[in-house]
């Protein structure tokens, strides 16, 4: 029984360790978001300061940070709801119907998800320029529609879940096939499509290679390429910097304060059917 | 019936079948194209066949840029995998309370920015004004400010700590998950057997995480060689110190979109793919090989 209470502990000691390493760089943030430039440059304090108004004004001054949340959130969203939607759709067209390219369709997701997102990039690039897409949000949109491991991540989801009987008796009622897929598989796919929403809108959020290749003018620009800039230094205001660092970062933080729960448990819920 | 529906597949899949033509697989072959092209100016590339590649295998700073790779990733893999597998075996061997708090603190770093991350670390490792400088010689730790990103090492040991940081949650999770789907039955009768605590976990565990351990290892290394975010901010474009943090995606955007040399940024990016592959292959047979000559 004693002996147990010690590798407990000792566990406890680990994981409060690991805990402190997360926690501690955006805890430093937002302590330092708080203070003045001045203060900043005298030494570091555990206590948050009473400039944080001050830095956010003075940042805002510098950085368009409404504008970036206002694309970020454009593009993540529509990008989103594309993937989940065609996602789902492909998914279910593979699921239920036995036509010619299904194998092949099949295969190609499997490999596409094996191959580098960097590897087309180049062919992106100059794609976009000849179709006059750059410095647009389609060529960085456009592609969730055919975001491969959402639409396996669905279709594992189908081939657990769906009953045939269901499509059978909608069809015998005079229900089309668009309508059994508006009406039945979207609504009942609803665990593993909120899953997938989540985890695609938090990682468009937070791209920053396709956008920094295929946007030029500032104002199109979206959050990470915002932060980014502050490197150029054209922000000197240290206190502001950090605030623009954590405007950033604490609307996550927030988001996942309430979701968590359901994400982790979504995930541990794919990764153990994969 | 059941064959005039079959159209309907079809119809479903057509807007995945379209765009996946135009925007993944026409730009994946068109960079391959262009990697066998000489860019006489922005308009015109001109076939020169396997050039690219010839060039790209004399060249000092790819070589350099596949090493600084590697080197962070396998600094950051080999703690992400042991701390990954350690937490998921304690936190499902133990009854720990507040486990799923834990987890879901340690899966957090993954769902930040990586490009605010970067910035963030480079402000608080910062010579002059750093929080970090500030916090050591606070407390009396140091007398003078280190210029910690003035050393290559470690440059890349914050690259790779800040990757571990923002991977091994997860990691932990997908084990948690593949240990979790071991049945009940397996464990019971070794326990039957009379194994004991550790010989279950070489014996039996392990062995049966094997399809967990390699996807984890093979998305890691696929995402690993394309590391790009963390420099980039890290180091204001610039790679520095001594080229230490110029990773190979971080070589091909410099080439292509600074030096505007389209084709060899095209040439890097199958340099990139072919190391992924070949790895991956080797990464497969070294999990799975020896079982079949065993066998």
């Amino acid at each position: 029984m004693k002996k147990i209470k010690i590798s407990h502990i000792l566990i406890y000691i680990l994981l409060i360790l690991l805990m402190l390493l997360c926690v501690v760089p955006f805890y430093i943030m937002i302590i330092n978001a708080t203070h003045s430039t001045n203060e900043l440059y005298t030494g570091l304090s555990v206590m948050p300061g009473d400039q944080l108004l001050i830095n956010i004004r003075n940042m805002l001054d510098k950085v368009d940070m409404p504008r970036g949340f206002w694309n970020s959130f454009v593009i993540a969203i529509s990008s989103t709801l594309l993937s989940v939607y065609f996602g789902t759709m492909t998914a279910f067209g593979l699921f239920e119907y036995k036509f010619k390219l299904r194998k092949v369709i099949y295969v190609t997701l499997m490999i596409s998800m094996m191959v580098p997102g960097q590897l087309g990039i180049i062919g992106l690039f100059k794609l976009s320029n000849t179709l006059n897409l750059l410095n647009t949000y389609w060529p960085i949109v456009l592609p969730s529609i055919a975001n491969a491991s959402t639409i396996f991540f669905i279709l594992q989801y189908l081939q657990s879940s769906m009953s045939e009987e269901l499509f059978e008796s909608a069809r015998i009622e005079g229900a089309g096939e668009l309508r059994i897929f508006h009406t039945f598989v979207l609504p009942l796919s609803k665990p593993a499509i909120s899953t997938m929403f989540i985890f695609n809108f938090v990682s468009y959020w937070n791209n920053f290679f396709t956008p920094m290749i295929l946007l030029f003018d500032d104002d199109k620009f979206t959050v990470p390429l915002l932060i980014n800039n502050l490197n150029n230094g054209m922000l000197q205001d240290l206190g502001a910097k950090y605030a623009a660092i954590a405007v950033s970062i604490i609307p996550i933080i927030v988001v996942y304060c309430f979701i968590s729960k359901s994400l982790t448990k979504g995930m541990m819920a794919g990764a153990i059917k994969s | 019936m059941e064959k005039k529906r079959a159209k309907w597949g079809l119809l479903f899949c057509l807007p995945f079948i379209v765009i996946f033509l135009i925007f993944q697989l026409y730009p994946i072959l068109y960079s391959f194209y262009l990697s066998l092209t000489f860019q006489e100016n922005s308009r015109t590339f001109v076939f020169i066949g396997f050039e690219n590649y010839a060039d790209l295998l004399q060249d000092k700073v790819f070589w350099q840029s596949v090493g600084n790779t590697w080197k962070i990733w396998l600094l950051c893999f080999i703690p992400q995998i042991v701390s990954g597998l350690l937490l998921a075996i304690l936190l499902t061997q133990y009854r720990i309370k507040g486990a799923g708090f834990f987890r879901a603190v340690f899966y957090l770093p993954n769902l930040i920015t990586a490009a605010s991350v970067g910035v963030l670390f480079l402000a608080l490792f910062d010579w002059q004004t750093g929080s970090v400088n500030n916090a050591l010689t606070d407390m009396g730790l140091i007398q003078e400010k280190i210029n910690w990103m003035s050393s290559p090492a470690f440059a890349q040991g914050i690259t790779a700590f800040i990757q571990w940081l923002m991977w091994f949650g997860y990691s932990s999770i997908l084990l948690t998950a593949g240990i979790a789907s071991i049945s009940e039955d397996i464990i019971d009768a070794s326990v039957v057997d009379g194994a004991n605590a550790w010989n279950r976990l070489i014996r039996i565990t392990l062995p049966l995480l094997k399809p967990t351990i390699l996807y984890v290892l093979v998305t890691s290394l696929i995402g690993g060689m394309q590391i790009f975010d963390i420099p980039m901010t890290l180091t204001k474009g610039t790679g520095e110190p001594s080229k230490s943090l110029m990773t190979m995606v971080f070589y091909l955007y410099n080439m292509a979109f600074k030096n505007n040399d389209l084709p060899y940024g095209a040439t890097i990016s199958y340099g990139v793919f072919v190391i992924i592959i070949i790895f991956s292959l080797i990464f497969f047979k070294v999990l799975y090989g020896k079982e079949d000559q065993a066998k």
